[in-house]
C-alpha cells in the first residue's frame, strides 16, 4: 500500500468521523432542548411553588384569599377519576390486547380494527370530551360526575393500553406458546397459565404510562363539564342519612388538579399564581411517581422470569 | 346500546337513592367574569351554613353557561352580559323562566406603559381609530392616531376573541359587537397582557379594572372622555356612572324554578346582603347599595324576565336599569 492511498484513505476516515462528531452533538442538542425546558419549567415552578406547600394547603378548598386557598377538592377528585379510569380501562384494554393477540383470526376486518386502534391514540382529547359529553353525560344520564370524567378518561388511553397489552404479548417467546398448546392446553389456559403473568410487567407499565397522560388532561373534563369552584368532597361510601351506598360518590361533582391550576393562574392576584406553581408541582410530580412506579414495578416482575 | 342502560340500571343499585336526597346542592355555572364574586359568595353562604347547603361554581362562559341554564341543568347563571334574543328563546322554549339581578360593575381599563404621559387622556374616538377593523396593517404609529402624538410604533394588546370584555368594548368603541382589528397581541390570559403592555413603552392595552388595581405600579391607566369631561378609572366614578362608555353592570339569572327551594333564595338572599363587600373585596366595583336592596325585592316578588329585550347595550345608568320593566 503506498502512502498516497493511505492518506486518502486517513481523510476519508477522518472526514466520516467529522459526521459522526456532528451528529452526536446534533442529538445531545436535540436531546437537551426537550429535557432543559422541562427541567427549566419544573425549577421554576419549584422555586415558586414549593415554599407555598404546607399541610393546610392539601386540606384546604379554593378560597378567595390566595392564603386560605388549597387543593383539597382537586386531588381528591383527581384521585377518585383516576381511579374509575384504571377500574374501567384496564380490562377493557387488556382483554382487548388479548384478544388481539391470541384469538383474532387474521382477516381484513381484524386488519381495519388494528389500523382504527393506532388512529384512535392520535385523537384530539378534546374529540373524546365531545363525544363523552353526549354519550355519558345526556344519553345515558351520568351528568357531570365522577362516573362520566372517569370513563371519558378510560376511553381516552384505551388504545394505549391495547397497544402495550399487545406489545407485552409479543415479546414472550413463541416457544411458550406453542409449548402449551402441545401440552393440550386450551388458548384461554395459555392466556391464563402464561401469556397474561409473563406479559403482565409490560402490560403495568403501559397502564401506568396512560394513567400519567390522562392525569393531566384538561380538555375533555372541562368539556363534560368539572365544575371550578367546589368546597365540599364527594360522599364516602356508607356516610349520609340514610346509609348511603357504597358508591354514591362515582355522581358526586368535583374538579380536579390540573382546572384548579388554570383557574389559579388567570386570576389577577399574584398570589394565586404562586398557588398554581405549589398546584403543578404537585401534579408533576404525581405524574413522575407514576413513572417512577412503573419502572420500579417492570423491574421487580422482570425479575422473577427465567425463560 | 340496551344492555348498556341495564348495566346502569345495575350501578344504580349500589347507589342509594339517597344520593338525591343528601344535602341541597345549588349549581351554579357561566362567565369567569363575575365568577370570583359568585365564588366568594358560595365561600361565605357555606362557611355560614355550616356546609349544611353545598354550593358548587363552574366557568363555561356566559353563552356557555345560559346553554346549561336554559336547559334546567344550573340554579343560577353568571352573565357578563344580559340575555341575548337566542338564549331568551331557548329558555322560553323550555319553559325556564329567571330573576334578572344585576351584582357588580365590570370597568374596563386602557392601559398604558407608565412612561406614556402623552395618551393619558383619550377619546373613544381615537381608541375606534386605533381599533376598528379598518386599521388592520395600517395603524401602526402613535402619530397617525393623533398628530401631536410622538413618533412611535404602536402596540395593541387585547383579550381573545371569545371573552365577553372583547366583545363588550367592541361593542362600545366600534359601535358593533365583535368588530375589532386582528393583528394584535390576544391573550385570554389578562397577566399575559399586563406583561406585554408593562414592558411595552408604544403599548396599550384593555382589561378588567381587577387586573388594573392588582399591577397599578406598572401599568398606567388612561382617563377616558365620557362626553363631558375626561375620567380616570377608579371605584367612585365607576359606580356614580360617569365613567363611560367602558363600564358595565354584570349579572346574575336565576330560575324561577329553583327560586322555590328555600336554600336557592335564601343564598341570593346573603348574596344581595354581602354582595357589596365581597365584590369590592375581590376588587370589582359594587352597586350603589340601593341596588342590591331592590333586587332582594325583585327576587321576592319574582320579578320575571329580562329589561334588555336581548338587545346588548352600552351605557345603560344603573338606577334606570332596575327601575324599567322587564320585556
Amino acid at each position: 500500500m503506498n502512502a498516497d492511498k493511505l492518506q486518502r484513505i486517513r481523510s476519508i476516515i477522518l472526514r466520516a468521523k467529522r459526521w459522526d462528531l456532528f451528529f452526536t452533538l446534533l442529538g445531545i442538542l436535540s436531546l437537551m432542548v426537550g429535557v432543559l425546558t422541562f427541567t427549566v419549567l419544573f425549577v421554576d415552578m419549584a422555586i415558586q411553588g414549593v415554599p407555598r406547600l404546607n399541610l393546610d394547603f392539601f386540606t384546604s378548598f379554593p378560597s378567595r384569599r390566595a392564603a386560605n386557598a388549597g387543593i383539597l377538592s382537586a386531588w381528591v377528585g383527581t384521585v377518585l377519576v383516576m381511579l374509575l379510569t384504571a377500574l374501567a380501562a384496564v380490562p377493557l384494554g387488556v382483554a382487548a390486547g388479548v384478544y388481539l393477540e391470541e384469538y383474532a383470526p387474521k382477516n381484513w376486518i381484524t386488519d381495519i380494527i388494528e389500523i382504527n386502534i393506532s388512529n384512535l391514540a392520535g385523537i384530539p382529547s378534546i374529540v373524546y370530551g365531545l363525544l363523552a359529553l353526549g354519550l355519558f353525560v345526556y344519553y345515558f344520564g351520568f351528568g357531570q360526575s365522577i362516573l362520566s370524567a372517569g370513563l371519558t378518561l378510560a376511553l381516552l388511553i384505551l388504545p394505549v393500553i391495547i397497544v402495550a397489552t399487545r406489545e407485552a404479548i409479543r415479546a414472550i417467546p413463541q416457544s411458550i406458546h406453542e409449548g402449551s398448546y402441545a401440552c393440550g392446553a386450551t388458548t384461554w389456559q395459555t392466556v391464563r397459565d402464561h401469556i397474561l403473568p409473563y406479559s403482565s410487567a409490560g402490560i403495568l407499565t403501559g397502564v401506568i404510562i396512560g394513567m400519567a397522560r390522562a392525569i393531566g388532561e384538561t380538555a375533555p373534563i372541562i368539556t363534560i363539564g368539572a365544575l371550578t369552584f367546589i368546597a365540599f368532597l364527594p360522599p364516602a361510601p356508607f356516610s349520609g342519612e340514610p346509609p348511603a351506598g357504597l358508591f354514591d360518590w362515582i355522581f358526586a361533582p368535583f374538579t380536579v388538579m390540573p382546572i384548579q391550576m388554570f383557574n389559579w393562574t388567570s386570576r389577577p392576584e399574584a398570589a394565586f399564581a404562586v398557588n398554581a406553581a405549589a398546584a403543578g408541582f404537585v401534579l408533576v410530580f404525581m405524574t413522575l411517581a407514576m413513572n417512577g412506579l412503573a419502572i420500579y414495578v417492570r423491574y421487580r416482575l422482570r425479575k422473577n422470569i427465567k425463560w | 346500546m340496551k344492555s348498556l342502560k341495564i348495566a346502569v340500571a345495575v350501578a344504580g343499585i349500589f347507589t342509594s337513592a339517597s344520593v338525591f336526597a343528601q344535602a341541597p346542592l345549588i349549581k351554579i355555572d357561566g362567565s369567569s367574569t363575575v365568577y370570583p364574586i359568585t365564588e366568594a359568595v358560595a365561600e361565605e353562604f357555606q362557611k355560614a351554613k355550616k356546609n349544611a347547603i353545598k354550593v358548587t361554581v363552574g366557568i363555561s362562559g356566559t353563552g356557555g353557561g345560559f346553554k346549561k341554564f336554559c336547559r334546567g341543568e344550573t340554579d343560577i347563571s353568571d352573565a357578563s352580559r344580559p340575555i341575548v334574543k337566542k338564549e331568551m328563546e331557548a329558555c322560553a322554549a323550555a319553559g325556564i323562566k329567571y330573576v334578572e339581578l344585576p351584582v357588580a360593575f365590570d370597568a374596563l381599563t386602557v392601559v398604558l406603559h407608565p412612561s406614556n404621559t402623552f395618551a393619558a387622556n383619550l377619546k373613544p374616538e381615537q381608541l375606534k381609530v386605533m381599533w376598528e377593523p379598518a386599521a388592520q396593517g395600517k395603524i401602526t404609529n402613535w402619530k397617525q392616531v393623533d398628530p401631536s402624538f410622538p413618533d412611535l410604533p404602536l402596540k395593541l394588546y387585547g383579550p381573545g376573541a371569545d371573552s365577553g370584555t372583547f366583545e363588550y368594548f367592541t361593542e362600545a368603541i366600534t359601535g358593533k359587537a365583535k368588530s375589532s382589528r386582528g393583528d394584535y397581541t390576544a391573550s385570554e390570559d389578562d397577566n399575559v397582557l399586563v406583561q406585554g403592555v408593562s414592558r411595552d413603552k408604544g403599548g396599550i392595552g384593555y382589561f378588567g379594572f381587577a387586573y388594573y388595581i392588582e399591577n397599578a405600579g406598572k401599568l398606567k391607566a388612561a382617563a377616558i372622555w365620557n362626553g363631558k369631561k375626561f375620567v380616570t378609572p377608579s371605584a367612585a366614578v365607576v359606580e356614580d356612572g360617569s365613567y363611560q362608555p367602558l363600564a358595565r353592570p354584570i349579572f346574575i339569572y336565576v330560575n324561577a324554578k329553583s327560586l322555590e327551594k328555600p336554600e336557592v333564595k335564601e343564598f341570593i338572599h346573603f348574596y344581595m346582603k354581602h354582595g357589596s363587600k365581597l365584590t369590592q373585596e375581590v376588587k370589582y366595583v359594587q352597586l350603589p347599595a340601593n341596588i342590591y336592596k331592590i333586587n332582594s325585592e325583585h327576587v321576592d316578588k319574582m320579578k320575571l324576565g329580562t329589561v334588555f329585550g336581548g338587545v346588548p347595550e352600552v351605557g345603560v345608568k344603573i338606577d334606570d336599569l332596575v327601575k324599567r320593566e322587564a320585556k
